[in-house]
């Protein structure tokens, strides 16, 4: 394989790794979590590098997820003293614990392999010169078997967890009351998280984590309602951002990572904006079209409500409409003659007449509710 | 990364470091009450975060390193994610922490692009741009400080001026609404008065680490005052506190970068108040609880006794502990109880382990059961 | 000043969250110096009306007018009372600061408070009977007194028009007697007070004229002609009748079986039994 190949395949699995829970954190609306957690591993890191010596011993993966479940814990902590609000008690327990972990590595590992600028911002131009051997065979590079493993484990996960992720996610209560445990759910949802964000950072460093875990989902969440979907199209968006990005950053020849959170941003703006029916453009439309056929609607009742009525004259004549219903001249030709060609008013003169069809039309618009 | 060897603490650059860090700590320490309040806390992570594109778009379009124009790239990339974060959430179902999530890492990502694609380019060296990652503060020269100062200080009278309106806002927007005043421009007003802040800080703090100096100066002061312009002057003490001491003991320290210590410094003193702030703090509550519990319990003992003297002619009868202990059904404390009642001169020792209410105690008891009897149902 | 025009006229208001209506074509009139109930099922649109009046929601189409002029230009003619729970009253600021909100509008930009609006704000603390919790800070108060100082705040706003979004909604009962007695004070005083409700029972006791709303106004008017059982039953009827004269009639209803005029009878029973109906469903919060 070449290297190019190789970058591009880690980077496709690290995005999908990244996407998979990520579409969770969007529903339990935690996406700041991952904010928090992902800083706050660094602190991890560094300790178990401190323990293990080399940035790829297991122990530095399972000491750094732990770091993040206990930010979790530490987040939920202070949140529950009451005595700030939970975005505060976010923003007072990360940087602390970041801090911590940069003033580590500041005063003992400098001259060590281990600098702050790599664990935040990662690189994975070098991913391919640090091998796998297995009985003494190159296997691949070893970013894709770590995130490879953690992709399967996340797949797992959720494939396990499928029901019960689904039940917290949208009605903890009734999870509680048929026995599932939230609070269990949550831990192992965090230390998935956790796992993943410590697996990434190698590759795209702890902040740009984020942008994948946070923006393909985000993005499907535009695009779709049904779970199972916008789990499908985070992955999608995901690995189409992560290969659209490594050829960005070929042709910037500027960071990997950094072109592949901004792909995940591209992809967003796409969805907000073309959705088909939650962008940007789509309701705008809808809106416009809306506002049409509403206000045909309120002509016809209005119509309805003074037929026979003295002011009946007076109500239904064109020029008044305007006046009446708070329409510039325009608009309310507009829809008197959107009106006339769907057949609900007749038009005589200045003079409107509501039709059989109409009249049932008006009927209809309150009953429907 | 490393700060200077220690410095004599009149020296040029130590000055210049702490006068910077101390005004950008007031600053966003006042400022960071009402993000606080109006729970957007995290607005201040991505604002910060959300600059950094706008400091290389900066310096590539001037070609210019100079703090003034960076800072003005910085708060204009930060204003227009502040509006980009509003304007997801206004327009679509995506809620609040997934739009702030998203700007925040996506405007990092592309400043890291942007960042990356300067160092390559062969004309530009790297150094200036990368301080704002961390925060440099050890750079900061009279030029920075002024310029620190000024902006802080225009922030700050932007702030005074619109006192009454922020309040409002922060306290109850459609009320606001319906006296007629335009809370939407006042929104606008005091976003970008936040947008200030937190720029001012980036060169010193970093914009990974300046959300702290928004959230965590606010939360501590919040936990002594009741009163929102206490709450503002304390938080901006608390700011400028933090950022001079951090400043100082990371000067002092061999390589000790000044932005993580300021942090370290400001958690220190949010700790400290979430624990032992009066009325509010976890350690006064806890004494309060147990306080109350003591109270209540010497209080049941005294009942107790008058309970068992009824049962005999005369009052003043004594028992043992035992026979007191007994019907308090092992809350424990009785013997330390009954020695607190006889301090105050409730009850008194009728021999070797024998207790007598006396007509003081009497007296007490009988209220305390009076009471009792008042607030039942 | 307030003699001849309707306090508050509403004309055609028509409210729409995305394509279906809130609202609809609302036509109200309140004559000044009443004191007048807004009652319906949960989503008819009480709290979204009030809304509208003040502004706060755009409508479709329609004019509010207050005294005779347009909204905007009487503005400082109208107080409004939000749903207690609308705010954080962890919020650090005192009781006598709240009320002074009150004023902010008529003070204007960059103009601080001062002694002027704390006598005004302390005379009406005294009103609600809260003189004593000025300097009490706000998490301190009970549901009843968070809701006294609320009606504070709009009093020291000195309006003709009083706009309340359920100001008995969690309140104990001698608060509830007392926020009444209020009301009634500032009936008495010719000013106009609407006022979302939600216990029926109590329309006839608090109210001289109820506004009956399922999306459409069913009826509006004084308590006595209005609020019949016939019309409880077309605003609570589970769908939204289009026109009265299309709704079910004599379905068993003993003709208007009034509400709350206090004579026995078989009309008086029916009325219970409807009111007791449609309680049941407007329990609850609205949103």
């Amino acid at each position: 394989m070449s290297p190019e190949l190789e970058i591009q395949l880690v980077a496709v699995v690290v995005a999908v790794a990244c996407a998979l829970p990520g579409v969770f954190l969007v529903l339990r609306r935690m996406a700041l979590m991952s904010d928090a957690i992902s800083h706050a591993i660094l602190l991890g890191i560094v300790l178990g590098f401190f323990v293990a010596g080399d940035l790829t011993s297991p122990l530095l993966v399972v000491g750094a997820a732990a770091t993040g479940v206990l930010t979790v814990a530490l987040v939920e902590l202070v949140y529950r003293t009451g005595l700030v609000k939970e975005d505060a008690a976010i923003g007072i327990v990360f940087p602390a614990l970041f801090s911590v972990g940069v003033i580590l590595i500041a005063r003992y590992a400098g001259d060590v392999h281990l600098d702050v600028d790599a664990v935040l911002l990662g690189e994975l131009a070098f991913a391919p010169f640090d091998r796998m051997e297995v009985a003494g065979r190159d296997v691949g590079p070893r970013g894709l078997w770590v995130m490879g493993s953690i992709l399967l484990l996340n797949v797992a996960f959720i494939a396990v967890f499928f029901k019960e992720l689904k039940l917290t996610t949208f009605d903890a209560a009734l999870a509680g009351a048929l026995g599932f445990s939230p609070a269990l759910v949550h831990y192992l949802f965090m230390s998935m998280v956790s796992i993943t964000a410590v697996g990434a950072f190698d590759a795209v460093g702890s902040i740009l984590v984020i942008a994948l875990m946070i923006a393909p989902p985000a993005a499907a969440y535009l695009l779709t309602d049904d779970l199972g979907r916008m789990i499908g199209l985070s992955a999608a968006i995901g690995a189409v951002s992560a290969i659209a990005g490594f050829w960005l950053s070929f042709l910037l020849d500027a960071s990997i990572a950094g072109c592949m959170a901004t792909m995940t941003g591209v992809a967003f703006t796409a969805s907000f904006l073309f959705a088909p029916e939650r962008g940007l453009v789509a309701a705008v439309r809808r809106r416009a079209r809306q506002r049409l056929e509403f206000a045909q609607r309120m002509l016809a009742i209005h119509l309805a409500q003074h037929e026979g009525a003295p002011d009946a004259v007076e109500e239904s004549r064109v020029d008044h409409l305007h006046e009446h219903l708070r329409w510039t001249p325009e608009f309310a030709g507009r829809v008197v003659r959107e009106s006339e060609r769907r057949g609900l008013v007749r038009r005589e003169g200045e003079r409107l007449w509501l039709t059989e069809f109409g009249r049932a039309y008006a009927d209809r618009s309150f009953v429907a509710d | 990364m490393a700060e200077g060897l220690s410095l004599p603490v009149f020296d040029y650059t130590l000055r210049m470091v702490a006068l910077g860090s101390g005004a950008l700590g007031v600053v966003s320490g006042a400022l960071g009450v009402f993000a606080v309040l109006r729970k957007q806390g995290l607005l201040g992570d991505a604002i910060s975060h959300a600059a950094l594109p706008g400091i290389a778009l900066a310096f590539l379009l001037t070609g210019s390193r100079s703090t003034m124009v960076l800072v003005l790239g910085a708060a204009a990339a930060g204003w227009i994610g502040t509006l980009a974060v509003m304007q997801i959430v206004e327009r679509s179902r995506i809620k609040e922490d997934t739009a702030l999530g998203l700007i925040l890492s996506v405007f990092f990502g592309i400043g890291l692009v942007l960042l990356t694609y300067i160092q390559r380019v062969p004309t530009a060296s790297q150094a200036g741009l990368d301080r704002f990652l961390f925060g440099q503060a050890a750079a900061l020269v009279g030029r920075d400080v002024a310029l620190i100062a000024g902006l802080g200080a225009l922030a700050l009278l932007v702030t005074a001026l619109f006192w009454k309106e922020f309040k409002l806002l922060a306290f109850d927007r459609a009320f606001g609404e319906s006296l007629g005043i335009p809370m939407r421009t006042v929104d606008v007003v005091l976003t970008s008065v936040l947008v200030l802040a937190i720029v001012i800080g980036l060169q010193t703090v970093g914009v990974v680490l300046m959300s702290a100096m928004v959230v965590a100066p606010a939360a501590a002061a919040r936990q002594w005052t009741d009163r929102l312009g206490v709450m503002v002057l304390l938080s901006a003490a608390f700011g400028a506190l933090a950022g001079v001491s951090g400043a100082l003991v990371s000067s002092m320290v061999e390589r000790l970068p000044t932005g993580p210590t300021i942090v370290l410094c400001i958690s220190v003193i949010v700790l400290a108040s979430l624990l032992f702030a009066p009325n509010r703090g976890l350690v006064w509550n806890a004494a309060r609880r147990y306080r109350s519990r003591r109270r209540l319990r010497v209080q049941s003992v005294l009942v107790d006794l008058y309970a068992l003297a009824r049962q005999h002619e005369h009052l003043e009868h004594a028992h043992s502990t035992a026979a007191v202990r007994a019907m308090s059904y092992g809350r424990g404390g009785t013997l330390a109880s009954l020695r607190a009642l006889e301090q105050r001169g409730l009850v008194r020792r009728a021999g070797r382990d024998l207790w007598s209410l006396t007509p003081a105690g009497i007296r007490e008891a009988e209220s305390l059961l009076a009471v009792g009897d008042r607030e039942a149902p | 000043m307030t003699a001849e025009r309707p306090a508050i006229e509403v004309n055609d208001l028509t409210v729409a969250y995305r394509d279906r209506p809130a609202l609809w074509d609302i036509d109200l009139e309140v004559p000044s110096g009443v004191l007048m109930a807004i009652v319906g099922p949960n989503g008819a649109g009480k709290t979204t009306l009030i809304k509208a009046i003040l502004g706060l929601v755009r409508p479709a189409a329609g004019q509010v007018q207050i005294h005779g002029r347009p909204y905007e230009e009487n503005r400082r003619l109208v107080a409004y009372v939000p749903q207690r729970g609308s705010v954080d009253w962890d919020f650090p600021t005192n009781v006598l600061d709240v009320v002074m909100m009150g004023r902010y509008g008529a003070l204007g930009w960059f103009r601080r408070p001062g002694r002027r609006e704390r006598e005004l704000a302390m005379a009406a603390l005294e009103q609600v009977g809260m003189a004593a919790f000025a300097d009490r800070q706000i998490s301190q108060l009970s549901g009843g007194q968070q809701q006294r100082v609320f009606l504070a705040r709009a009093l020291v706003q000195d309006a003709q028009v009083y706009l309340m979004d359920e100001p008995f909604q969690g309140v104990d009962a001698r608060t509830e007697r007392a926020i009444v007695a209020l009301l009634q004070e500032l009936r008495a005083s010719g000013r106009t007070v609407l006022v979302v409700h939600h216990d029926l029972q109590t329309v006839p006791e608090y109210f001289d004229w109820v506004m009956l709303l399922n999306v459409r106004r069913i009826a509006s008017g004084p308590v006595d002609e209005v609020f019949t059982d016939r019309n409880l039953r077309l605003t609570y009827g589970g769908r939204v009748p289009f026109i009265a004269a299309v709704a079910p009639q004599g379905t068993g209803v003993g003709g208007d079986g009034r509400v709350g005029d206090g004579s026995p009878g078989p009309g008086r029973l029916a009325g219970e039994a409807g009111v007791a109906a449609a309680k049941r469903t407007a329990d609850g919060s609205e949103r």
